[in-house]
């Protein structure tokens, strides 16, 4: 089962060199423990365009589709077998880039 | 017919937990086990009284519960229900020379899952009482003033969040089984303090009911957990509070403060069983945890013939030890209950001093400070915690004892 771990992040500071090198190394467990899926890390929101197709013509919008205070700075995809492997990874990947992370299972194909 | 009737709610007590969670296992629902086993009762109701009471009722649920489910999975895949009658004959129940390790295990492990972390407090205690307790959504709503509707929902959404997220159905590793276990022993004590200190004020002052089916429960997870302290302290803890139930009320409704019940109303045989619980963690020689060191403070005033022999030097260690581990402001107001007993209420009352900010919208807190300005003659402000004490939401009987002793208050002074 997948689950992905989205990155919240509540200020407007991106990760430091510190939080980087942690975040390599938690990579390398989730790759040594075969968890490993993906994961990136996302521009600021302030880049965001969305996109709205649904009436033919795309119309577009400057900025996030909803503006807060908390977004997503980046995520993980990992593979575990249950929730409480998923919240033990996310547990230490919360450590590692020192903030929250929301952990939501992905639907299976 | 009696006989049946008896027998009914006997296995509704006795196999609930064991047919849900049985079923969960072999299914891997929670859904289907509980339809499933909801269903096999019903049908326990319409045949028992007719048919007689099967001989080994338990199995009868489970064989009934299990045909259940099937028939539900056939109607519903039917190819699901093939693969599941296979797995069926090789996960037979065990036979009677087996040891009953694995059905213990099931009711573990549904406990495990219906207290996880991942799961919302208010839903991990309706989602406990209804798989583990086996009560139903109409009586869980009626517990916690809840609409039936939405306490459907709660459970429904629970339940949903389980399978989609995978909460696994299994007793947490043994590294993580002391923070889990303590999560599930706090989901039971707030169905007990539920129970004993019902709150709001539309609301009967103590359902035994729910303390009951705490107690019920705790028991349950001190079988299958023997070893573990804690356990066996929340149990003492709660027999020997459950022991004063009918003292601690007038036929009115008013609640009795411990140092004026009458102490022959306490029930003897709670109080023996939770003296023997708190023995035998002593004699076990751990550093008691939370639940066993409240359970030593209510063993030592059962064991108090009077209010007066109350060994309040024991009561203040016990705090002392607990402050130690959980130096909340709650246990610093408990413990300056029992330093009142020993040094007076004005060293008392300057022990609350510091917690004022932290407890400033807790009954108790302006309960307790109101009892000891009374006691220092110092009526005015007795009065104005009484007042206070009495405006914040709490349990109806206290607040009738609280409106009392003010109203007992001598006017003109302070």
């Amino acid at each position: 089962m997948q689950y992905l771990f989205a990155v919240i992040n509540d200020d407007d500071t991106m990760a430091t060199p510190e939080e980087a090198a942690a975040i390599d190394v938690f990579n390398d467990r989730l790759q040594a423990g075969q968890h490993w899926v993906f994961a990136a890390g996302l521009a600021a929101p302030s880049s965001a365009t969305v996109v709205d197709g649904r009436g033919g013509e795309a119309v577009l919008t400057d900025g996030p589709f909803v503006e807060s205070k908390e977004f997503m700075i980046g995520f993980w995809i990992v593979e575990a077998p249950d929730l409480d492997v998923a919240l033990a990874l996310a547990g230490e990947g919360s450590r590692a880039c020192n903030r929250k992370v929301e952990v939501r299972p992905i639907l299976a194909p | 017919m009696t006989d049946a009737r008896t027998a009914l709610t006997r296995a509704h007590h006795e196999e609930w937990a064991r047919v849900v969670a049985t079923l969960t296992r072999r299914f891997g629902d929670l859904d289907l086990a509980e339809e499933a086993a909801a269903e096999a009762f019903a049908t326990a109701v319409e045949r028992w009284p007719a048919d007689g009471v099967p001989p080994n009722p338990g199995g009868w649920l489970t064989t009934t519960a299990t045909r259940k489910a099937l028939d539900r999975l056939r109607r519903e895949h039917r190819r699901d229900a093939k693969e599941q009658e296979a797995q069926l004959s090789y996960d037979a129940p065990p036979g009677p020379g087996e040891p009953p390790g694995a059905v213990e295990d099931d009711r573990l492990r549904l406990l495990f899952t219906c207290c996880h972390p991942a799961l919302a407090l208010p839903a991990r205690v309706a989602l406990t009482l209804r798989m583990v307790g086996g009560l139903t959504v109409p009586e869980i709503a009626r517990a916690f003033l809840v609409g039936e509707t939405a306490m459907g929902q709660r459970i429904t959404r629970a339940k949903s969040k389980i399978k989609a997220a995978r909460i696994p159905y299994r007793v947490p590793a043994a590294t993580d089984l002391p923070a889990r276990l303590s999560g599930v022993l706090a989901v039971l004590y707030l169905v007990f303090n539920e129970g004993y200190l019902a709150t709001g004020p539309g609301t009967d002052p103590v359902r035994p009911g729910l303390t009951a089916e705490a107690i019920r429960l705790t028991r349950l997870v001190r079988d299958l957990l023997p070893q573990d302290g804690e356990a066996a302290g929340l149990l003492a803890l709660m027999l020997l509070t459950e022991a004063r139930r009918t003292a601690r009320l007038t036929p009115d409704g008013e609640l009795v403060p411990l140092g004026e019940q009458d102490r022959s109303d306490w029930d003897t045989a709670l109080i023996a069983e939770g003296h023997r619980l708190v023995r035998e963690r002593l004699a076990a020689g751990q550093a008691p945890g939370r639940y066993q060191l409240l359970a030593a403070v209510n063993a030592v005033h059962t064991s108090a013939r009077t209010v007066a022999d109350t060994d309040w030097s024991q009561v203040l260690a016990l705090y002392d030890q607990l402050a130690r581990l959980d130096p909340s402001p709650v246990v610093a107001l408990n413990r300056a209950v029992a330093l009142a007993e020993l040094d007076g209420p004005a060293v008392a009352l300057a022990a609350l001093r510091p917690l004022a900010p932290a407890l400033t919208d807790y009954r108790p807190y302006h309960a307790t400070r109101a009892e000891l300005l009374r006691r220092l003659d110092r009526h005015a402000e007795a009065r104005a915690a009484y007042d206070r004490a009495v405006g914040l939401a709490g349990n109806a009987a206290e607040t009738a004892y609280l409106t009392h002793r003010r109203d007992q208050l001598p006017h003109q002074s302070g």
